[in-house]
């Protein structure tokens, strides 16, 4: 918590609109922007006028890959919101580039603003008069009241388990070093060097590791769960393929081609969708197709939303009735599939049920999926708590950062003790490496340290 | 007559190192005793430094303080530890003449133009609308003061505990001070109780020393003061013997017997002197421990054994210490004893260590609840320099945990609190690469400067210093020498970054440059990447620091949860910075905070 360092965040609403903005200000605003800015004309953020817009790409020079096309906005102080130097990026891309161009950013040297603290400088600096802070400070004491709640959860379970132990192992390994330089009358042995490296290189992998769950989607697998069900070929996974736009689901003539159950994640105006191909629900023999079937009506369960598939071009049949009566009690939306097709067999009537649910639409012609996304979205986000979904999302951006800045500590102590160096030199490293872990589990004291030490070592007179 | 600027109680290391600071910035000071011959002492090892010790030493020595240059005078051994480190944590260590050291201390003190010394037993505080103006002793005389400094040490409703026999003691010998606890206690000071103890002292000539490892000093002074230029002593070595099997089983069948394992103590005792008792119980595989035997005094046949502290009864004390090789017909002097006192909980106490309560009463030392002569005088520094800004409406001396070592132990205990015994550690200090014995006077001088207590010429000798240690540095960036491994030139500088290169080898280079340049310059070099990292920390956090917190600020705050509130109430941090360390305030708490101090700001004063 500084009121100079330079800040940074997504500051449009998540999952409103495909553009969004991310906001840095603070001293070093322009030079980390300058990091991942890519302009086709050659320019630098650093020598643009103040006040202008400037086209280019958000970059990962690390990696060498282009994340979204974007407009930057340079703001020179004092005359920007914060009085500090301000940029802003417009990204076109959703969600997913929002987040990475985030990410990218924090790689590169800006914080995660906490919330309203640019509101917050402004305040401090006097560019706002207290009325309008007062309304930042509601937000804050909501936000963070929130965040805190939901940090907690997401703590819970696994991902805290493995942290902790994380943490323990690196302080472990610290207290032995500490106690090495605190107390040299006492017979201390410090750990050999091929021990100290094969407990960093194993914290290091279970980080990676967890780094990875991360990039796999865990911002999005944790969205709303959506179950595309439907009895067998009515067009389910071609539904799933056109919704996430490539050939994620196999799709045949032949009924019963998914047996098991396909997810993907999909995202409508920034809302993350944990989306579900199941397998078409019927009487089977297969044994394959059976425990498919099952895993359905595990899926249907387990789901926040449900998309019924129903075929316009047959007639109504048990199977179908039988659908209809699995999701009654459930949020969902019917979907007449195939309306290209010209048939009078199918009679929507005979489903008995609240057409205000229904879109027709054809996955083949692509015909009514817009209207389908805008529906699913405007009924997820009946239920959803806004701000406990900005805060979700944020709070795991901020472990995400946690992690991948423990790794890079974790490097630079495998190459230290690899060196030779000195312990306090190491010892200040492995610190650096603790508190960023700390940042997703809280702090670790010196206290905590010396308690380790006094509970592992026999010292003193 | 009896009218002074400050009264200190207590004349240990905290009240001396308090009375010279105070009477050294113009203060008319009292430093009152229960004996005037036990001015200085030392109850325990015969030891001054240690690691993050010897930093404290040398900090209080920048501030001017007496601890370093009387320690330097009575040395028996200078040991540099640590050595296989890097020079961050290199900390020097002595043994000292107990015996001499208070000598020599009362001397110096007696020699203060306008430093009282009186012999007297205090037991009330005078206090006038929450403020302090003088003491009464338990004949009824009174001493007026505007501050008064109470360093009392372990002598607060002391208890000494040896087997199933207590006494009450300040310290063996010596009668404790049980009114004033009292005192303290009704005018509602919060005092807990700690335990701590001492080893044994033996007789020289009855120990066979021809069974012992010997252990050496470094043979060359590493002297603690900027004022001891040249120091003649002899070395005296320390020895090393081990408890066994027959040491450990004495204790294990005689715990019933051990006042400390009886249940009759009721004080935390200090972790990292733990009695032999603690030892060989908690840590039933080690076979053996460590006992080292320390010179006393060059004029007496006394040994002070450290690591056979107990608390059993004489009888079994004897066999105990006769059982290590080398002690098997060693005659006991004193025996080791327990000792329980009260102290003050130390989260009543401003950063300036003045109590919040009552204006104009400071605490200093083991009354504090910490442990070691080191800590005790550093705070005896800090409340002397302090008591004496107030009078003198100066601001007053509050050192950064980022500029030392007597920073991060004040802080710990104002803003923290502590649960046991309090003793300093390198691992305590977060910057510990920043906070070095190498670089102590260019951290501290300026501050030590601005407040009287170190002169012009020594100002300008630390700046003199600082210019040829810029030249060394310029030296070695500007030097390129062929680097054969990697066939191509390098600069000295980056050399020694990577270890290479010791400054000290290079040639011609400590015929040029005095040594404590070049140790200082090596450790600059050396560490600079990480001294950039820590700094940038320390800038982080000076943000935070600079928004002071006003006196009387209301922490009503709606979103600050009640157990914030009361925290924040109980410790009334200065500034945001240090509101931020105290244990379970979250950062949406300082994010609130901020709002609510940038709106008050211009209308109230500073707190301290």
């Amino acid at each position: 918590m500084s009121l100079n360092d330079t800040i940074v965040a997504i500051s449009t609403p998540l999952g409103e609109g495909g553009i969004g903005i991310v906001r840095l200000s603070g001293k070093d605003a322009i030079p980390f922007a300058d990091k991942v800015f890519l302009s086709p004309l050659n320019k630098r953020l650093s020598q643009i006028k103040s006040h202008t817009i400037t086209y280019g790409f958000i970059v990962d020079i690390e990696s060498g890959t282009k994340i979204d096309e974007a407009l930057f906005t340079v703001m020179k102080a004092p005359h920007t919101y914060t009085r500090q130097d301000v940029v802003e990026i417009n990204c076109h891309g959703g969600m997913l580039p929002l987040t990475n161009t985030l990410l990218l950013l924090l790689r590169n040297g800006a914080r995660l603003a906490e919330p309203g603290e640019f509101t917050k400088r402004a305040f401090l600096n006097g560019r706002i008069d207290l009325l309008q802070a007062e309304a930042v400070i509601d937000i804050i004491r909501s936000k963070t009241a929130k965040a805190e709640k939901i940090a907690i959860q997401q703590l819970q379970g696994n991902l805290s388990r493995r942290i902790n132990e994380l943490i323990n192992k690196i302080i472990g390994l610290c207290v032995n070093i500490e106690a090495y330089i605190d107390f040299p009358d006492e017979e201390i042995e410090i750990a050999k060097t091929h021990e100290m490296l094969q407990q960093i290189n194993d914290s290091r992998a279970v980080l990676q590791r967890l780094v990875e769950s991360f990039d796999e989607g865990r911002l999005f697998r944790e969205g709303v769960n959506t179950a595309i069900i439907g009895k067998p070929n009515v067009g389910k996974s071609s539904l799933l393929n056109c919704l996430i736009e490539k050939d994620r689901a196999i799709v045949t003539e032949q009924p019963g081609t998914t047996r098991d159950i396909i997810e993907d994640y999909l995202n409508i105006n920034g809302l993350p969708l944990r989306i579900i191909d199941t397998a078409g629900i019927r009487e089977s023999y297969d044994i394959a197709e059976k425990e498919g079937v099952k895993r359905s009506l595990q899926a249907i369960e387990d789901s926040d939303i449900i998309l019924a598939v129903f075929d316009c071009s047959k007639p109504i049949d048990n199977a179908d009735m039988e659908i209809v009566d699995k999701i009654k009690n459930k949020k969902a939306l019917i979907l007449i599939n195939k309306i290209d097709i010209e048939s009078h067999l199918f009679n929507i009537k005979d489903l008995k049920i609240d057409d205000n649910n229904c879109i027709k639409i054809s996955v083949l012609k692509q015909f009514g999926i817009e209207q389908l996304k805008e529906q699913i979205y405007s009924s997820c986000i009946a239920g959803v708590d806004r701000d406990a979904m900005d805060s979700y999302i944020v709070t795991n951006i901020r472990h995400k950062n946690s992690l991948e800045k423990t790794i890079k500590f974790l490097e630079e102590t495998e190459d230290l003790i690899n060196k030779d160096e000195p312990f306090e030199i190491i010892a200040s490293v492995l610190h650096e490496a603790i508190d960023c872990l700390g940042e997703i589990t809280g702090t670790v004291t010196s206290e905590d340290i010396l308690n380790k030490i006094f509970s592992e070592f026999c010292i003193g007179k | 007559m009896n009218t002074y600027d400050i009264i200190v109680i207590g004349a240990g290391h905290a009240g001396c190192e308090s009375a010279y600071a105070a009477s050294r910035m113009g203060m008319k000071t009292l430093l009152l005793t229960l004996n005037i011959d036990n001015i200085a002492h030392m109850p325990c090892a015969p030891a001054i430094g240690g690691v993050a010790k010897g930093h404290l030493v040398r900090e209080i020595d920048a501030f001017g303080g007496i601890m370093g240059y009387i320690t330097d005078l009575s040395s028996l051994q200078y040991k540099t530890l640590n050595t296989s480190k890097g020079l961050a944590v290199h900390s020097t260590r002595t043994q000292v003449d107990k015996h001499f050291y208070k000598r020599l201390m009362r001397h110096h003190l007696e020699n203060l133009p306008n430093l009282f010394i009186r012999q007297a037993l205090i037991t009330d505080l005078l206090i006038k609308n929450e403020k302090i103006h003088g003491v009464r002793d338990n004949f009824g005389f009174v001493f007026e003061a505007k501050a008064v400094i109470v360093a009392t040490g372990t002598f607060l409703s002391g208890l000494i505990h040896i087997g199933n026999k207590t006494m009450p003691a300040g310290r063996a010998g010596e009668f404790p001070s049980i009114e004033l606890p009292q005192f303290l206690k009704e005018l509602g000071f919060e005092i807990g109780r700690f335990k701590t103890g001492t080893g044994p002292r033996l007789k020289g000539s009855s120990i066979d020393y021809t069974k012992f490892e010997i252990r050496h000093g470094d043979g060359r002074p590493r002297y603690f003061s900027y004022l001891t230029k040249d120091h003649d002593y002899q070395e005296y070595p320390c020895y090393v013997t081990y408890t066994n099997d027959r040491t450990h089983a004495l204790i294990l069948n005689n715990l019933d017997k051990s006042a400390l394992y009886s249940g009759k103590i009721e004080g935390t005792p200090v972790r990292y002197c733990p009695s032999l008792e603690d030892k060989v119980v908690k840590f039933r595989d080690k076979s053996r421990h460590q006992v080292i035997l320390e010179p006393e005094s060059k004029d007496t046949d006394e040994i002070y054994v450290s690591g056979l502290g107990n608390s059993m009864p004489p009888s079994i004390q004897e066999e105990i210490i006769r059982s290590p090789k080398g002690l098997e017909n060693a005659v006991i002097l004193r025996p080791a004893y327990a000792i329980e006192y009260d102290y003050v909980l130390s989260h009543q106490l401003k950063i300036t260590l003045e109590s919040k309560k009552i204006d104009g009463i400071f605490f200093a030392g083991q009354i504090n609840g910490t442990t070691g002569y080191e800590e005790a005088a550093a705070q005896g520094l800090v409340a002397g320099i302090n008591a004496a800004a107030k009078i003198l409406q100066k601001p007053p001396l509050i050192i950064d945990r980022s500029e030392g070592y007597i920073g991060v132990m004040v802080d710990d205990l104002v803003t923290k609190g502590t649960d046991e015994p309090y003793r300093i550690f390198t691992s305590r200090a977060e910057y510990r690469l920043l906070l070095r014995e190498d670089n102590v006077y260019y951290r501290l001088s300026e501050k030590a400067f601005e407040l009287g207590l170190i002169n012009q010429q020594r100002m300008d000798e630390i700046e003199k210093e600082l210019i040829i240690a810029k030249r060394l540095k310029n030296y070695l960036i500007n030097t390129r020498v062929m680097d054969y491994e990697r066939k191509e030139p390098v600069t000295l500088d980056m050399k020694i970054k990577r270890g290479e290169l010791m400054v000290a080898d290079i040639e011609g280079i400590q015929d040029e440059y005095p040594a404590n340049i070049i140790n200082h310059v090596q450790a600059e070099v050396r560490y600079q990447g990480y001294l950039d990292r820590q700094k940038k920390e320390v800038e982080r956090l000076k943000d935070l620091e600079r928004i002071k917190i006003y006196k009387n600020f209301d922490y009503n705050i709606s979103g600050l949860s009640l157990e914030v509130r009361e925290k924040l109430k109980k410790i009334k941090p200065i500034h945001l910075g240090q509101a931020s360390r105290i244990p379970g305030i979250t950062p949406s708490a300082i994010s609130l905070l901020m709002f609510y101090l940038k709106r008050g700001k211009d209308s109230q004063d500073i707190c301290c």
